[in-house]
């Protein structure tokens, strides 16, 4: 219920720990001065003579700040170490080191995450697939506008930039699915950019990677085909990958696995075979704005192309 | 005040009738200050309605009672709204109408000029909402993140209404702002020294030097949005080439300072409100004035904390962290002196005063988790996620439009001549302060859940049905509160009961005098001898002078015609300067795209064309000794030479822009040439408008309306005048010469 306050990794971790410690200073300053303030109101509800006409005075003053300035300091000094350790982050590699390289690339769309697979070049689209327990050097960019790349319980935000490269590590302590969102406004659909990381075990994910480099299915049942057609008659593929195929843009998500996702349209709506078909049918139905316009689908061609995209898995 | 203020005086004597026409053409500061309030309610009840169905649409998940398009445009509005045309407006008129009083002045220090900036806001206003016409208000949020506000993200017209808008709006603010620091400086009634003057004064004259250093960064970013939207240059386009970034550095720059903007006149007010009702002196005079110099010089360097997120450096980082922090502190001294000021009194829980307890407790909350996000890790979690959205509502609204109530309850009365009822004060403060935090205590939780700031809608994860529900139904009592306030105004205006001169037994000279004050405001004005001459005059057996000791008044006051050019100049160079960081750094790697300062510009040409602009400067300096000596002739000689050196100058740029452009050198061919064409551009119509001026200055000298008494205004010009070549000089070594690649 509360990602923040449930950090699975050790950067999450470290930086719940300061939170907290943090949030109980201020609880504390925060009962001082607020019963300071009950006391002298509470002495002084009824007091009906002319009070002392007190000026101030300066050592008061100076003794009173004594304590916020050391309170100041100590909150200050153990956030720069923390800043020194998670940004510790072997940004700028020394040339020719094997390191630089990252293991995943991230690019915000307006409004979808396409990621990619450095080592076995697999791209998926507003899910990443992580081992558990292994420290992933993430690359974020950016192919439009700022966007912000935020999985709360695994590690810090970290904005999505056009013309800029940013860093990050995630990391997951034990296998789960982790929401991610974009925290930056980013436009018309903002709301709909959300993402999931899924950590599995080493064995799952070796068995994930495999799956994901079989080749794709080829459409056999007469909807599917016909779903095809349609496909590539309608410029679907001017905006899709389809691996395999002609359709190899990067405008939208890629679609060749997309029967195996949970999510559909940055997280608006699960993925079913109804749902894709809704979709297909008027995407500005469910996410208003977004680039992929309505293409006056009937019901059956929408099944068609939906049948076409599920039978690619 | 010299002889040349007392005519002045007459210039602007007007009828002062009844009626709409006289609220138009008044230029009576406390009529100004109150159009300036009445806009910012009206404004507050606009970007109210604009925040009600927002926490409509978000009341439960998945709603769809607004599309996502005016879900959108509405927190943009509502953000602009309340900063420019509910946050500004409302203290630049509590500014505008007690600083001149509680100083012993007539008015403000230039009357017209005030007339003028307010008339500025209404017609930003209009521009700024006309958009909603154009079926295209703006919806970048009120911080316009480039690239999203820029043209391939945001092609229609609602942008380019928020840009112009916001330039108008921001030329009256910096216009009212140098009145109100002229003000200060020189119309103060004699014995009023400048450590005499109450707190408001102090904290709104730091209010006012801040507005006029932080609103130039706004507007060279808005300059630069305004090429890039419709010249087509690419500042922020970073596939030309442009910087994402460069737009949140500027915007920030102002955007911080900003946050003072409204927070040091809410210290202002409760620093009024808070001594009169427990009947004492504000404890600590000095560290209370003190540290609000100290946030307005430190602000300038804290706006990085807005953009911690954004993967700045290990040490850009750290610095703005301990900025950050560093800034807590004088706030945190302000807290003290205000809890040790209500120590020992006798409180009179007015409903002035409950407002002003509960903003002193609200805004320890918004301070405290500002803290949390000046720890930059923290920040690294909760910040663009409903964390953020409470700390800032804690402090803009728990802690500055609680300051704003206190100050309408405490001034009504002043102001109206009529008391505001109490008891339906104190419905409205409860219905409030539920209200208030109703709605956003509980947003502190939603941003632990992850919820991001401006979603237009969200999924129905676990929790956020319910917060949401509760923030959403507690914005019912606000409303209900506000609705409560309008009709005591309107009751207290009809029937309340008579204030009387000083119906709180208070302190400063605004009560020293009728409620509502009559034109000329004072009719005779107590002896100043302390910082609380009312007090003084009330209890003279008490009375402060004879407990502690002010600094005598000196009795000299600068000019203000100087004061004004002065701050005018100050403005203009933060602007510039601004202006040169952005040649800077699109020019400091070499890059071998298109044309570029060495390849193109004629350097001896435009030498020699400079010296003809600094030659102006020496016989404009001529011609002002010569006015000063009441040498009309020579006076016009040296005036007409300084205007056609400047002539001369700018056919020089004339003559230099079309060769570029002949050669294919257009504002939109790279970084380059759209960064030399907005500097030197901008510096052109900075000696036209001087050349205006002293077109101006030439016509009244041949007139004979120029003579020696008028030297100061001329003088004043001058400084204008000579700014402007020294602007030239850091222009021509930085791009002519390149100083900055040495």
């Amino acid at each position: 219920m509360f990602p923040v306050f449930q950090p699975e990794s050790p950067e999450a971790q470290a930086i719940y720990d300061l939170f907290i410690l943090v949030l109980m200073i201020s609880a504390a300053i925060f009962i001082i001065v607020a019963g300071l303030i009950a006391v002298a109101l509470w002495r002084g509800r009824s007091r009906a003579i002319l009070p002392k006409q007190d000026f101030g005075s300066e050592k008061r003053e100076i003794y009173w700040m004594v304590g916020p300035i050391l309170i100041v300091i100590w909150i200050t000094a153990i956030s720069a170490k923390l800043i020194l350790t998670v940004n510790a982050f072997p940004k700028i590699q020394p040339p020719g080191d094997e390191m630089a390289e990252a293991d995943l690339t991230v690019t915000g769309h307006q409004w979808w995450w396409e990621i990619e697979h450095h080592e076995s070049g697999i791209v998926e689209a507003n899910e990443i697939y992580i081992p558990t327990g292994k420290k992933l050097r993430v690359k974020l960019q950016s192919a439009d506008v700022i966007h912000c790349f935020w999985v709360p319980q695994l590690a810090r935000k970290m904005d999505v930039i056009p013309g800029r490269e940013n860093y990050i590590w995630l990391e997951a302590g034990k296998p789960g699915v982790y929401q991610g969102r974009c925290a930056e406004y980013c436009g018309n659909q903002h709301a709909w950019m959300n993402f999931k990381v899924y950590a599995l075990t080493t064995d799952e994910f070796a068995k994930w990677e495999s799956g994901e480099k079989v080749a794709p299915g080829t459409p056999a049942e007469p909807a599917a085909v016909a779903g095809e057609k349609l496909f590539f008659a309608h410029t679907c593929s001017n905006c899709h990958t389809v691996a395999g195929t002609v359709a190899q843009a990067t405008i939208g998500p890629d679609l060749t696995r997309v029967a195996s996702r949970k999510q559909l349209a940055g997280g608006a709506i699960e993925n079913s075979t109804e749902n894709l078909v809704r979709w297909l049918k008027n995407p500005q139905a469910i996410k208003p704005g977004c680039k992929m316009p309505n293409f006056k689908f009937s019901d059956d061609e929408a099944r068609q192309v939906a049948a076409y995209l599920e039978s690619l898995n | 005040m010299s002889t040349e203020v007392a005519t002045q005086y007459e210039l602007i004597e007007v009828d002062s009738t009844t009626g709409l026409l006289s609220w138009v053409s008044t230029v009576d500061h406390k009529r100004v200050g109150i159009l300036y309030i009445l806009l910012a309610v009206f404004f507050l009840l606009i970007g109210g309605i604009e925040a009600v169905l927002i926490r409509m649409q978000l009341a439960v998940p998945g709603n769809t009672f607004l599309s996502p398009e005016v879900f959108n445009q509405l927190f943009t509005m509502h953000g602009t709204t309340m900063v420019f045309l509910v946050g500004m407006p409302f203290f630049t008129g509590f500014s505008n109408y007690l600083v001149p009083l509680m100083i012993g002045a007539k008015d403000v220090a230039f009357p017209r000029l005030n007339a003028m900036s307010f008339w500025m806001l209404p017609f930003g206003a209009f521009l700024l909402y006309f958009s909603f016409l154009t079926g295209a208000a703006p919806n970048a949020g009120w911080f316009s993140y480039a690239p999203l506000s820029t043209k391939p993200y945001s092609l229609g017209p609602g942008i380019d209404y928020w840009l112009v808008g916001l330039i108008v709006m921001g030329v009256g603010s910096i216009a009212g702002a140098i009145n109100i620091v002229a003000t200060v400086l020189c119309m103060r009634a004699p014995g009023m020294s400048l450590q005499r003057v109450p707190l408001f004064v102090w904290i709104m004259l730091m209010q006012a030097m801040l507005i006029v250093i932080t609103i130039p960064p706004l507007n060279s970013a808005l300059a630069l949005l305004c090429v890039d939207r419709w010249l087509e240059a690419a500042f922020f386009e970073p596939v030309r080439g442009g910087s994402a970034l460069l737009w949140q550095h500027f915007f920030w720059i102002f955007g911080h300072p900003e946050v003072y903007v409204f927070a040091l006149p809410a210290f202002a007010m409760v620093s009024e409100v808070i001594p009169v009702f427990s009947r004492k002196p504000i404890y600590g005079y000095a560290f209370v004035a003190g540290s609000s110099t100290v946030i307005l010089l430190l602000s300038y360097g804290v706006w990085a904390h807005h953009m911690f997120a954004v993967g700045l450096g290990t040490s850009a980082n750290i610095f703005f962290s301990i900025m950050t922090m560093l800034i807590a502190l004088p706030t945190g001294v302000k807290i003290f002196n205000w809890t040790a000021t209500m120590w020992g009194g006798s409180i009179r829980f007015s409903t002035s005063m409950l407002f002003a307890i509960a903003f002193l407790i609200q805004f320890v909350i918004g301070g405290l988790t500002g803290i949390m996000f000046a720890a930059v890790p923290i920040d690294w979690q909760m910040t663009d996620t409903y964390f953020v959205v409470a700390h800032f509502h804690y402090v803009l609204i728990g802690g500055v439009v609680f300051a704003i109530f206190a100050a309408t309850y405490y001034w009504f009365p002043k102001m109206t001549g009529r008391m505001l009822d109490e008891r339906l004060g104190k419905w409205q403060f409860w219905l409030w302060l539920f209200g208030f935090n109703g709605t956003f205590m509980v947003q502190h939780f939603l941003g632990a859940m992850g919820m991001p700031r401006r979603v237009y809608t969200y999924a129905d994860n676990p929790g956020w049905a319910l917060l949401n529900g509760i923030s959403s139904a507690s914005v019912i009592l606000m409303v209900v509160g506000t609705i409560v306030l309008i009709w005591n105004i309107v009751k207290s205006l009809l029937h309340g009961e008579v204030a009387g001169n000083n119906p709180w037994d208070a302190f400063t000279l605004e009560w020293a005098t009728t409620s509502p004050p009559p034109e000329t405001n004072f009719d005779s004005l107590p002896e100043i001898k302390s910082r609380r001459p009312v007090w003084d005059q009330q209890h003279p057996e008490y009375a402060d002078w004879k407990f502690a000791k002010t600094p005598e008044d000196s009795g000299r006051r600068p000019d203000r015609a100087k004061v004004c050019a002065w701050a005018f100049v100050i403005s203009e160079a933060v602007f510039f300067v601004l202006l040169l960081v952005t040649y800077v750094v699109f020019n400091s790697q070499a890059s071998d795209d298109g044309p570029s300062a060495e390849t193109v510009l004629d350097v001896p040409r435009t030498a020699i064309f400079s010296g003809f602009l600094l030659a102006s400067s020496l016989t404009f300096w001529f011609s002002e000794r010569s006015l000063r000596a009441g040498r009309r002739k020579t006076f016009l000689f040296w005036l007409g030479t300084t205007i056609l050196l400047g002539i001369v100058f700018l056919c020089g740029q004339g003559w230099e822009y079309a060769g570029l452009i002949s050669n294919d050198v257009t504002i939109d061919r790279n970084l380059f040439a759209s960064t030399f064409f907005t500097v030197t551009g901008f510096h052109g119509l900075h000696v036209t408008a001087g050349l205006i001026a002293l077109a101006i200055m030439f016509t009244l000298g041949r007139k004979n309306h120029l003579t020696k008494v008028h030297s100061k205004p001329f003088e004043a010009i001058g400084v204008y005048w000579h700014f402007v070549d020294v602007v030239w000089i850091l222009v021509f070594s930085i791009i002519y010469l390149g100083a900055f690649k040495l």
